[in-house]
């Protein structure tokens, strides 16, 4: 198997001896990018429909979709046998801090301009997921390779 | 590529990397609460000022690292790349995430404020166009980039590092900086575009 590979697998993965390197991972960082990509287009959406009264369908399919490709990702990783739930827990305390912060500030615009209370429903849930999903991305790229 | 990075002798490289370069917190809380000010305050100077100094500094240090720096990198000795990395990113950490939210944040009010988002404006379309690229700089730059700088400077805050998942993740960081550097000729030209119409 290249150093490369993964695995669509979702059942257990032994991640057994090996170089970090050399072990099977599931597809979950691509699922987890896959939904920062959900929520990325979500907020174009909604940003560039900031000035008019625009439907809610899309980035509300958009956020629920996003949600379901971070909990997969999140299932796929919890169960790999022996993730280092230290490491990620490490990088993703303070990375979650950080994203909280951002998404806090793009909220206080939206806020601050007298959204209608139903595109703030659609922002908030579209900025959760985000604040989530990047430290979520940095937490499992880093432990990934922790032994 | 030369992909290894990490096969200088142990004590080569610093002990101890500072992932998050704790002195510089206290600049970064200054211009987010500036920031802050500046939508609440909803005035243009402070708002123009955060979105081109912020939108500046971005678009440039995204085109240097990416067009200069990076290839740099690629081209140097790997125990000479690794003591650049690990003096270099902990600055990206705390200075990207710093400039990319004043720059979005106020563009957004500035947008509002000033009516350019507005429909049937000249200016709409291509503030439309510059949200897109925004956009897939975000997957690209929060995705992969940002996640493999952490990762780099993780391993190497290891006893013994490992050059194979160094070099994997720098190379990761070399290309996806060169894409966002490409990127940012298009959010020049929309944004010189924008302010000429």
């Amino acid at each position: 198997m290249s150093a490369d590979a993964v695995s669509t697998d979702t059942t257990t993965v032994d991640t057994g001896a090996g170089s970090a390197l050399d072990r099977p991972f599931p597809r979950a960082i691509e699922m987890a990018t896959l939904s920062l990509a959900c929520v990325v287009v979500g907020g174009v959406w909604l940003g560039s429909h900031a000035t008019e009264e625009a439907s809610l369908t899309l980035p509300t399919a958009l956020m629920v979709v996003a949600a379901a490709l971070l909990a997969t990702a999140a299932a796929m990783v919890s169960r790999v046998k022996g993730f280092s739930w230290n490491a990620f827990r490490r990088v993703g305390k303070w990375a979650l801090l950080a994203y909280c912060v951002s998404a806090g500030m793009i909220e206080f615009a939206f806020v601050s301009n007298d959204a209608p209370s139903d595109v703030l429903w659609v922002v908030t849930g579209l900025l959760v997921i985000f604040a989530l999903v990047v430290p979520f991305l940095i937490a499992t790229t880093v432990a990934r390779y922790q032994d | 590529m030369h992909t290894a990075v990490v096969d200088a002798p142990p004590g080569h490289l610093p002990r101890k990397i500072q992932i998050v370069p704790l002195v510089g917190l206290p600049v970064v809380a200054v211009l987010v609460g500036f920031v802050i000010y500046a939508i609440a305050a909803d005035e243009l100077w402070p708002l123009v000022l955060c979105h081109v100094a912020g939108g500046a500094l971005w678009t440039s240090i995204d085109l240097f690292v990416g067009l200069a720096v990076g290839p740099i990198i690629g081209g140097m000795s790997p125990p000479a790349r690794a003591e650049f990395s690990a003096k270099f990113m902990p600055k990206m950490v705390i200075i990207m995430p710093t400039v990319v939210t004043m720059t979005l944040a106020t563009g957004l009010q500035l947008a509002m404020k000033m009516g350019t988002l507005n429909i049937g404006t000249e200016s709409r379309d291509w503030l439309i166009a510059s949200m897109i690229v925004v956009g897939v700089m975000a997957v690209v730059a929060l995705g992969i980039l940002e996640p493999a700088n952490i990762a780099v400077l993780w391993e190497m805050n290891k006893p013994q590092p490992n050059p194979e998942i160094i070099g994997r993740m720098m190379k990761r960081f070399v290309y996806t900086a060169g894409v966002t550097g490409l990127m940012q000729i298009a959010t020049l030209i929309i944004m010189t575009r924008v302010r000429t119409l």
